[in-house]
């Protein structure tokens, strides 16, 4: 399974990463995702989605999915 | 006859009011069927949270971010049967007075116009993909922050 994972705004400065693949058959979830990528724990206010739309930290993913992390959004 | 809206995020400015005109003229709204516009446009302040403020460095989602007005759009149009939107969102470095934001809406009469004008515009603070980065212009040196409040 490969998932692209993107990171935007503060996080992806603190992460000090902006994109990462991954490449894996023991990953099911969003958390999962995290978990593989950094040792950090999540943020209360970790916002996340799942080819272009908002989803939760344990929604399932599956090969060729592009899965985001970000921080609350702040527009306009 | 479809009228295809129009959600646009831009790196380079824009002049919101010229835009508006533009799009008013052009082939999207059929002459004499709208008699509502509401905008709202969204300009960069030199303040924010009591700091002198540079600039301002906007980012988003690509893709996501479109996806997600342009569906919100497409549901409060049909909603209170708008006619049409415009959006048009910045990107990038931008300095006080810039335009940030134009949205306008069209509509047969004035509440839907005023309404959908309004809920795309809360929608967009509250969910569309976007972050603001801050150059504050202090006494001693340049210092960033990231704008984690919505206004």
């Amino acid at each position: 399974m490969t998932i692209t994972v993107r990171f935007f705004a503060s996080l992806s400065e603190q992460l000090g990463m902006k994109e990462i693949t991954v490449e894996t058959d023991s990953i099911q979830t969003l958390s999962d995702v995290w978990a593989r990528v950094t040792d950090q724990t999540p943020p209360d206010s970790l916002l996340c989605a799942r080819n272009h739309a908002y989803v939760t930290f344990d929604t399932a993913v599956q090969d060729g999915d592009e899965v985001a992390f970000f921080p609350p959004v702040n527009g306009g | 006859m479809v009228v295809k809206m129009v959600i646009e995020v831009r790196s380079q400015p824009f002049d919101p009011w010229v835009e508006l005109a533009r799009f008013q003229a052009g082939s999207h709204l059929v002459p004499g069927s709208y008699g509502a516009c509401a905008t709202f446009v969204g300009t960069m302040r030199d303040f924010n949270q009591g700091e002198q403020v540079e600039t301002l460095f906007l980012e988003h989602y690509s893709g996501m971010t479109e996806k997600l007005l342009e569906q919100q759009a497409e549901k409060i149009k049909s909603e209170k049967k708008l006619l049409d939107f415009l959006v048009i969102h910045r990107v990038g470095q931008i300095h006080p007075n810039d335009p940030i934001v134009l949205v306008a809406a069209w509509s047969a009469h004035r509440a839907a116009a005023f309404d959908g004008c309004r809920e795309l515009m809360e929608y967009l603070k509250s969910q569309a993909t976007f972050w603001k980065k801050e150059t504050l212009d202090t006494e001693h040196e340049k210092e960033h922050r990231w704008v984690d409040n919505i206004t």
